[in-house]
This record gives C-alpha cells, sequence and structure tokens, in this order.
C-alpha cells in the first residue's frame, strides 16, 4: 500500500472542504438546523408523541441521514469530477498507485468530512430539542457506514457524469426525494398499508429505520433489516467502483 | 526575460534518489513492443509500434495532428490502454510493475489543466506526495526556482499566465525526481522567447541525465534540440534514427543557377544530369545528394556541360535540405 499517496489525496481533499468551509460546513448544518427549528419547535409542538418520543426527537435521526446522504454523495462526486472536468486527472491516472488507494483516498475524505458534519448536526440539534442516545456504539456505526456507502455512490456519480447537469441530478432527483419520504418526518405505522408495503421498497427507510433505532431502541424495520441492508448497499457499491477499473468507464480509453 | 538574465537556469537536484533504479545502462530506459491500441471507435491509433529510448537522450516524436503521438505517450504513461503490445519503463513493465514504472515517469500533458483555486506551491507539492514520495521542501524550492516560478509560489493558479501555467506543469512532472520526462507538446502556443527558455530548460535536464521524450510538430524544435528523431504518422513510426544520420542520409542538396538568358528547356546536351527549371526559366536547379553520390557530387561535369552548351551563368548558391523538407518528404511518401 502506498500510504504516502493515499494520505496526499486525502488531505487534499479534506484540504478543499476547509478551503470552502461556508459552503461545505457551515451552509449544511444551518439549513439542517432550520428544519429543527421550523418542525421539531414551531410544528413539533402541536404533533402528539411518535412512536413514544416528542415529535422534535423523533425527527432527528432522520433529519441527520438526510444531510449524512446528500453531502456524502455531493462532496464525494465533486471530488472527483472536478479533476475529471478540468484534466487535471491526468495526473492521479499516471500516478504509483493502485485504483483501491484512489477510491481510499477521494471516499475516505468525503466520508470524514461527512461524519464529522453528522456529529455537528447532532451537537446542534441538542441545542433546539432534548434527546438522548440508547445505543451510541450503533449509532457510530450506522454513521460511518452510512457515510462510507454514499461516498462510493458520489465517487460513482462523479464518473459516471459528463456534465454538470448530470452531477446534480442524483442528488436531486432521487437521494432527496427518497429521503423525504424515506420516514424522516413520519413513521411509516402512520400510512396506509399500500403505501406502507411500496415504502419498504425504499432502501432509505432501513438507514433511518436503524439509524433512529440507535436512538430510541425502536424503529420501522427491525435493525437487523437496516444492517443487512446498509451492507448490501456498500457490497453493491463497491462492485460498481471495481468495475469502473477494471474497464477504465469514463476513465481510460 | 532572456536566458542571459537567468543566472542559473537549472540547478534541479533530479537525480538524487536514481541509485534505487537500474542504474546498469544495459537497460533501455523504455521499452515499446509490437504496441498497438484501437479505440472503441474502432479508429487504429497505434500500429504495431517497436521502440527503444536510450537513457539520458533527448528523443523528440515528431508527426503531424492525429498521427498518434500522444496516443503512444499515454499508453506508456498508463492513461491509455493498449490494445496489445507491451511497454517497459527502465526494465519494469508498466501493467504488471506500474509502481515501478510510473514512479520513474514525469509527464507534462498538452492541456494547460489544472486546479485553479490552489496555489503553485501547493499543487507542486501535492505530485510529489501522490508519487509517493515524502516531503522535500527544499527540492521542491529548486525546481520552482529553475523554472522562475519562486516569486508566484503563494499565487493562485488562476492567476498566472499561460506560460508560467506550463511551467507549473513541468514543476509537477519533476516534483518527485523522475528519471524520464514526457513532455507533449511542450512549445504549443508558446511564443518564441518563452520556446527558447523552455529548450533551455530541457537541455538542463538532459545534462542531469533525464531521459526526455518530447512530441512536437514544429520541426524546428526536433532539430534543435533532439539527439534521435522518430517521425510517427497514421500510427506508424515510420522512421526513427539519429538526428546527424538522418540529416546526412536524408539531407539532399540543391545547387541553383541563375542564368544570364532564360531558357524555354532543358538543353539535351543536359539530360544526363538531374535538373530542374526554375523561375520561369531564369535559373536551373540541380539536385545532388552528398551521401549517396559515390563519384563525387557531379558538380564539375555539369558546370564543364555547361561551358560546351554555351550556357552563361550569372550566380550560383547551395542549399542544404532542411529536416523539414525530409519530414515532407517522409509524410508524402507513406501517405
Amino acid at each position: 500500500m502506498n500510504l504516502q499517496s493515499v494520505k496526499t489525496i486525502y488531505l487534499a481533499e479534506m484540504a478543499r472542504s476547509l478551503r470552502t468551509v461556508l459552503q461545505s460546513i457551515v451552509s449544511p448544518v444551518v439549513s439542517t438546523s432550520l428544519y429543527f427549528v421550523v418542525f421539531g419547535a414551531a410544528i413539533g409542538s402541536r404533533i402528539s408523541e411518535v412512536d413514544g418520543v416528542s415529535y422534535g426527537a423523533f425527527i432527528v435521526p432522520g433529519l441527520i441521514m438526510l444531510m449524512l446522504l446528500t453531502q456524502s454523495v455531493s462532496t464525494a462526486s465533486f471530488g472527483i469530477f472536478f479533476p475529471r472536468f478540468s484534466g487535471s486527472i491526468y495526473e492521479i491516472l499516471s500516478a504509483p498507485i493502485s485504483y483501491f488507494e484512489i477510491v481510499i483516498g477521494y471516499v475516505g475524505a468525503a466520508a470524514t468530512k461527512s461524519v464529522i458534519l453528522g456529529l455537528i448536526v447532532l451537537a446542534t440539534a441538542r441545542l433546539f430539542v432534548p434527546f438522548s442516545i440508547q445505543y451510541p456504539l450503533v449509532m457510530l456505526l450506522f454513521l460511518v457506514l452510512t457515510a462510507v456507502t454514499f461516498s462510493l455512490l458520489g465517487f460513482i456519480i462523479g464518473i459516471w457524469a459528463d456534465g454538470f447537469e448530470k452531477l446534480q441530478l442524483v442528488p436531486l432527483l432521487i437521494v432527496t426525494p427518497l429521503t423525504f419520504l424515506g420516514g424522516t418526518f413520519y413513521s411509516i405505522d402512520m400510512l396506509p398499508p399500500f403505501w406502507q408495503a411500496v415504502t419498504l421498497l425504499n432502501p432509505v427507510v432501513y438507514l433511518v429505520s436503524g439509524f433512529r433505532w440507535s436512538f430510541y431502541g425502536s424503529g420501522d424495520v427491525s435493525i437487523w433489516a437496516s444492517l443487512a441492508i446498509i451492507v448490501l448497499f456498500l457490497a453493491a457499491a463497491l462492485m460498481v467502483v471495481n468495475w469502473i477499473f477494471r474497464t477504465g468507464y469514463r476513465l481510460k480509453p | 526575460m532572456t536566458l542571459s538574465s537567468n543566472p542559473a537556469p537549472l540547478s534541479i537536484p533530479v537525480q538524487d534518489d536514481m541509485a534505487a533504479g537500474n542504474t546498469d545502462t544495459g537497460t533501455p530506459m523504455i521499452q515499446v513492443e509490437s504496441l498497438s491500441k484501437t479505440y472503441r471507435d474502432g479508429f487504429q491509433a497505434l500500429k504495431q509500434v517497436e521502440l527503444t529510448i536510450r537513457r539520458g537522450e533527448i528523443f523528440a516524436l515528431l508527426g503531424p495532428n492525429g498521427a498518434g503521438k500522444t496516443t503512444l505517450i499515454s499508453v506508456i504513461c498508463g492513461l491509455v490502454n493498449a490494445t496489445s503490445g507491451s511497454v517497459k519503463v527502465d526494465g519494469f513493465d508498466n501493467q504488471t510493475e506500474y509502481r515501478q514504472a510510473r514512479e520513474r515517469i514525469g509527464l507534462v500533458p498538452q492541456e494547460l489543466t489544472n486546479e485553479a483555486f490552489t496555489t503553485v506551491w501547493d499543487t507542486v507539492s501535492f505530485s510529489r506526495g501522490l508519487f509517493g514520495k515524502p516531503k522535500d521542501p527544499r527540492h521542491i524550492e529548486n525546481v520552482l526556482r529553475a523554472l522562475t516560478l519562486w516569486d508566484k509560489r503563494d499565487n493562485r493558479l488562476l492567476e498566472l499566465s499561460g506560460g508560467m501555467k506550463r511551467r507549473v506543469l513541468i514543476a509537477k512532472a519533476l516534483s518527485h525526481n523522475p528519471q524520464v520526462l514526457f513532455l507533449d507538446e511542450p512549445t504549443a502556443g508558446v511564443d518564441v522567447e518563452l520556446r527558447r527558455e523552455m529548450w533551455e530548460v530541457v537541455r538542463g535536464l538532459r545534462d542531469q541525465g533525464v531521459t526526455i521524450i518530447l512530441t512536437t510538430h514544429y520541426i524546428e524544435e526536433a532539430e534543435e534540440m533532439a539527439d534521435r528523431i522518430g517521425v510517427i504518422r497514421r500510427g506508424e513510426l515510420v522512421l526513427v534514427e539519429d538526428k546527424a544520420t538522418l540529416m546526412q542520409q536524408l539531407g539532399r542538396k540543391e545547387l541553383t543557377l541563375h542564368l544570364s538568358a532564360p531558357l524555354e528547356a532543358i538543353p539535351a546536351a543536359l539530360s544526363g544530369h538531374e535538373l530542374s527549371l526554375a523561375e520561369e526559366g531564369h535559373a536551373l536547379v540541380y539536385t545532388y545528394d552528398v551521401a549517396h553520390q559515390q563519384e563525387g557530387s557531379g558538380i564539375a561535369g555539369l558546370l564543364a556541360d555547361l561551358e560546351a552548351t554555351g550556357i552563361r551563368v550569372k550566380d550560383l548558391h547551395t542549399r542544404q535540405s532542411s529536416l523539414e523538407d525530409i519530414f515532407v518528404d517522409l509524410v508524402r511518401e507513406s501517405a
């Protein structure tokens, strides 16, 4: 393993986030906090408890998940798309490093940033709504697994996209809707039976549910189903990345 | 800025960790064997290319646009997958031993590509780290000074001129002490002064033992710089030769005789000589091949025959064909 090279890519990507601290850290924290204020404090005070916790507390895990998914995808996709767009990718591809090391550098940096953001939002949420975390280690495990998985997804999108439009397409048209419909703002018990069945096809439901389980000890689906889905997702993403590098898709003619 | 005002144009200690490589001069720096590349759209960019680059030489790859120069470089550097054939860098296969192979290579691409928002210092340091080398601020400083970028080290890349950006790309390629440097069209779109400066940089590197491969479609550049020249056309390496030999072998000379009175046709008495009429009959052009003519140039005989036919010669001059003529000939012949 060429640690020096991996470290170089990782640190350069982290530096990019720090250089654009307003856009990459402050803005997601502020926008997520607005959800807490509007849904948690303002509207939430008129809604009775959901699954035995106050509505404000109920939406915290889902909102962190929402931010985690969108940030992981956008950071990782932009991280690899930009060198492709500017042409400086030639340097990465001609360096004495394996594809796996390239992925660790880019995806590792994107996932790290997402986990840090997740923890910041978590701390911010605590200012608006009181809640406790029953299984902090499980919570961390979900945070890290989700961040890595969706950073991989972002990496794939960044390689697939051949323009800025496509780069935005997947996050806007797929990730965000799936998250909103993934039980962030409601328990799926609240839906009519037909829509409950449909919702179970949405993978984000399992992520939000598992994450919420680590907070309050209950979720829409079993914690094992949640873990299975995230691991499945991770494996699928790794397979696609492996295929991309084996075939040189969009990278090597 | 002129070269003379640049006191120490090049003192980049690029060789300080050469000991790790194959120092035995028997191994060629680059060994390309029956390399072919067909792109997905069916375009055959390289056809069975065989090429050996010697250690420490400047090799110019000459060819018209679209001949396959960049594809060849890209395959060697690992940016493009070959369809068949093999590439060895310092004895290391660029597929199975890509780490060792790529470590030895510095690549300066044709396009000015860089991350606009980073500083010169950061981007050059990044390149060094990316190639797995530990931090070495002294080396980076030397590289930047040698390329007259030291004063700009804290500038962001988007603030630099085109010539400066090109030098940043060279600095990036030199940041990890490569043994072989690829320069893809280093002086395309660069003004005359900067081009001279670039040549000086390249010579300085060669003097320190770096093998240099440059592509160009400026014949002048190959003529000025190269030790050996390869001519590539439609994916085929049609010729690889020492520059001096090439110029000698293919170098034809032309003797132009300006006549006092114009001729309408070449007199029958002179038909034994390789003559043609020029300047509407005011001049006779005699072409001869210095290297291949066994019984001398034949000029004495021609002059004697002219004397005999009574044609008066006002003036004469000779011209040795340049690499450009040779190149145009080659490309035309193989067309």
